[in-house]
């Protein structure tokens, strides 16, 4: 008896699939970095442009060649040109990086979970030093929460070169991690597709909340106007407008094999067009979503440190001229401090140096992405609300639905090829595949645990997927438009939703879209080419704040190696099979 | 006689501007921020306040075992300010006109610190004696960390899922690799059970006399019986 694929059980768990992988951490802690940095409101310009010109169709792309080649990407781009089995080694070896590196950032998110039903929070205050005179030195010279993040959650060595233990809690948490995205991707899409239920929706209840709370919060709206007033000057910045291609690019998770092993498991007369655009336009307005809710955030912390760096001046000069209380306050500060300095000039010329110039732009100005935003500056925020605990978990909770629902696409990515080989899926079991696959990744993800994981983990970040994504999916789509013929394509959908593709997808998938993808792909080039050597942030603890150094060797190395690793599959696989042909013909010609 | 007490007056007042002044050996400075500590309930700093602050560091005194006999007089304020900051010292009262060393106030201060704060309603921050460092009290810490008592819950939850789901996989596969034996099992017996349905049962068949069958009741006769 022939064993038929698995399918989702209706549409609507493929759509969830897709929102749950698309929608990610990217959505929270870049889109909102990207938008401050880039312009404020006017950002969305380019962001919208970008959307319809590169995300729409490229998606509409992948899930029509998974949906109708019924296969994983290794198999999918056999099927369209064996030449072109490259192309799926290299998504899998992208998405098997990705996933060692991604579950990381679950696993640290379990830690800030689990910590959040402490009362009151651990980062909310310093912990004393060992004469219980005063605060550690460290979390002095930093804050509480940067020091939590630092020291007690990565305990985070001062250099990527001093290696140091494995952190146990991290490496437990790690495993709970993995343990969880096993059971979730276990049974295949039997299990995964009652699991994105809750992945795709339970952030957006949390989001809900938060920015209900964060429109309340006190200061909230002076992020909000700050941010959104749009600088239109900025869209003459040519990185603005690369830097929302890229952001469309990486956010949609286009050419990891996910969307395709999605794809793959679903009926084959699916209206994937219409399903691309819903995910597509989902994945964008949650991105605005959420910096709304993240703007009001910033508003809030930004006006709870200018206020508390104003009452800092007003206690230092109170003490320094024994004035009375009440009599300096936040409005007349300016007024009075001339004063000050003209009745008292020897003390206050002594003072100067201690005085700082508290301005509210500056503090909204501090730009932070990444985990530095999720981490700290999120959890600075949630301190200072009241009921924080609640907070707390509701926002790490959501942090953790989003990561999962990434990780299920990205190990979907994985397995799919794997339980599509016949060799594999005859000798074991899909429970044993996805079991040793897991184990695999959580071994290697046990280095990013270590002392100076932080910094491979942000080599893996920044260099694991970028560059071999952009060639990816360049070449997949040439491949489809050219080498299976665009025509072809064409009726192959037509056959599946019922019409041809309009003369708008066309044009995007042959002419706009390797245009776009080239272009990123030689300024990326160029930038890397032109920064000449490679630099990373590292934190020191004397001083309690991050420093610039350099790679050594051996990280440039790992960087290397991780670029080639994934880009050399596509030639080597082409190289392999035209090696392979050879070899047949001349075997068949010797025999005959 | 007015004379004497006019001379003893001085003295005392020389004495006091001698022993309590900014930066004299001995003297500490207190700063209180009554207003920030207490907004509308805040109450003024006056004389009455000034002599309950004397009372308390005369008790620190008394408790702290060497200078039993410290009386509130020996508690010398002088330079009290608006900011409400003043400087004190304390005087001892068994050698003349020496000041109690600054260790010991100090030290004495630091065990009572409590009592004196709560007598103002403020605490080590807004009742501040300057190069007096207070004790912090650490946060209480149960036991067993409340983060592993989480994580041990989920983890419980998550490996009993995978267990369950594992097995109930198991026992399916093996339900579907019985099911085609099965099968064939059931395809014996029906033929089994055909040979003795099909129609009329065989045996019959092999009976000598037979059903007639009425559509061929004319030919009877023509027909050797079975």
């Amino acid at each position: 008896m022939e064993k038929s694929r698995p399918l989702w059980d209706n549409p609507l768990q493929f759509v969830f699939a897709c929102i749950s992988y698309a929608v990610g951490l990217g959505n929270v802690w870049r889109f909102p970095y990207l938008c401050q940095m880039y312009g404020g409101g006017g950002f969305l310009i380019p962001y919208l442009i970008m959307l319809i010109v590169e995300g729409m169709p490229l998606l509409f792309l992948e899930l029509a060649v998974g949906q109708h080649m019924r296969q994983g990407s290794i198999g999918a781009w056999k099927t369209i040109s064996p030449y072109l089995s490259g192309v799926g080694v290299a998504s899998v070896v992208v998405s098997f990086f990705l996933s060692m590196y991604y579950n990381v950032i679950n696993a640290w998110a379990f830690w800030y979970l689990f910590h959040s039903f402490q009362n009151p929070l651990p980062w909310a205050a310093c912990p004393l030093n060992s004469n219980h005179t005063g605060y550690i030195e460290e979390c002095e010279k930093a804050s509480s929460t940067q020091y939590f993040w630092y020291r007690k959650t990565l305990n985070i060595s001062p250099s990527i070169e001093e290696n140091g233990s494995i952190q146990w809690e991290q490496a437990m948490c790690l495993i709970l991690a993995w343990l969880m995205v096993y059971l979730c991707i276990l049974r295949g899409t039997e299990s995964t597709g009652k699991v994105v239920y809750l992945t795709a929706s339970l952030p957006y209840l949390v989001l809900l909340i938060y920015l209900i709370k964060a429109l309340t919060l006190h200061g909230a709206v002076n992020g909000l106007v700050y941010m959104f007033t749009p600088k239109l000057e900025q869209l003459a910045n040519p990185k603005a407008w690369i830097n929302a291609a890229t952001q469309i690019f990486f956010s949609l998770g286009l050419g990891f094999g996910s969307l395709i092993a999605f794809a793959s498991y679903n009926e084959p007369n699916n209206n994937c067009e219409r399903h691309a655009i819903i995910v597509s336009l989902i994945n964008s307005s949650t991105s605005i979503f959420a910096s709304i809710v993240t703007f009001s955030i910033y508003g809030f912390k930004a006006t709870f440190n200018y206020e508390n760096c104003l009452n800092k001046v007003i206690l230092l000069l109170m003490n320094a001229f024994d004035l009375e209380e009440g009599f300096l306050t936040a409005d007349n500060l300016n007024h009075m401090k001339e004063q000050l300095m003209v009745t008292y000039p020897n003390e206050y010329v002594k003072l100067l140096p201690q005085i700082k110039n508290c301005s509210l732009e500056a503090e909204l100005d501090t730009a932070v992405q990444g985990t530095g935003l999720a981490f700290i500056v999120y959890s600075e925020a949630i301190k200072n609300m009241e009921v924080s605990q609640l907070y707390s978990v509701l926002y790490f909770f959501m942090l953790l639905m989003l990561g999962i629902g990434s990780m299920l696409g990205n190990t979907a990515a994985i397995l799919t090829p794997l339980t599509d080989s016949k060799f594999l899926s005859t000798h074991l079991p899909k429970e044993v595949i996805s079991g040793i696959v897991c184990f695999i990744n959580c071994i290697v993800g046990l280095t990013f645990t270590m002392k100076a994981g932080n910094y491979w983990f942000d080599i893996f970040n920044d260099y694991a997927a970028t560059l071999s994504l952009l060639l990816i999916v360049l070449v997949e789509t040439i491949a489809v438009c050219y080498v299976y013929g665009l025509r072809r394509f064409e009726e192959d959908l037509h056959l599946m939703i019922g019409h041809k593709p309009s003369w708008y997808w066309k044009i995007m998938w042959a002419f706009a879209s390797p245009l776009l993808i080239i272009s990123l792909f030689i300024f990326y080039i160029t930038d890397y080419i032109l920064t000449g050597t490679l630099q990373y942030q590292a934190w020191d603890a004397t001083q309690g704040q991050l420093v610039t150094k350099d790679y050594p060797s051996y990280a440039l190395a790992v960087i290397g190696l991780l670029v080639a690793s994934s880009t050399m599959c596509i030639p080597l696989g082409a190289l392999a099979i035209f090696i392979k042909r050879r070899l047949k013909r001349e075997h068949r010609s010797t025999v005959a | 006689m007015q004379g004497f007490l006019l001379l003893a007056f001085s003295l005392v007042t020389t004495a006091h501007a001698e022993f309590c002044r900014p930066d004299a050996q001995n003297a500490f400075k207190v700063r209180l921020s009554i207003k920030t500590a207490l907004g509308d309930n805040a109450y003024a700093w006056d004389a009455s306040e000034e002599y309950l602050f004397k009372a308390m560091v005369a008790f620190a005194m008394r408790r702290y075992s060497s200078q039993k006999t410290t009386q509130i007089s020996n508690v010398l304020l002088c330079n009290v300010t608006d900011r409400v900051s003043f400087w004190f010292v304390v005087t001892d009262s068994s050698k003349n006109a020496t000041t109690v060393p600054r260790g010991e106030v100090e030290a004495a201060i630091r065990m009572t610190r409590n009592r004196i704060n709560n007598a103002f309603l403020l605490n080590d921050r807004t009742m501040q004696f300057l190069k007096i460092s207070s004790t912090l009290s650490p946060p209480t810490e149960p036991s067993v960390p409340i983060w592993l008592v989480v994580f041990g819950v989920v983890f419980c939850l998550i490996v009993a899922g995978i267990i369950f789901l594992i097995v109930s996989g198991i026992q399916q596969r093996k339900k579907n690799n019985k099911e085609p034996a099965e099968t064939e099992n059931l395809e014996e017996k029906c033929e089994a059970t055909v040979t003795i349905e099909n129609g009329m049962p065989c045996d019959m068949l092999n009976l000598k006399t037979g059903q007639i069958n009425g559509g061929y009741a004319a030919d009877d006769e023509r027909f050797t019986p079975l």
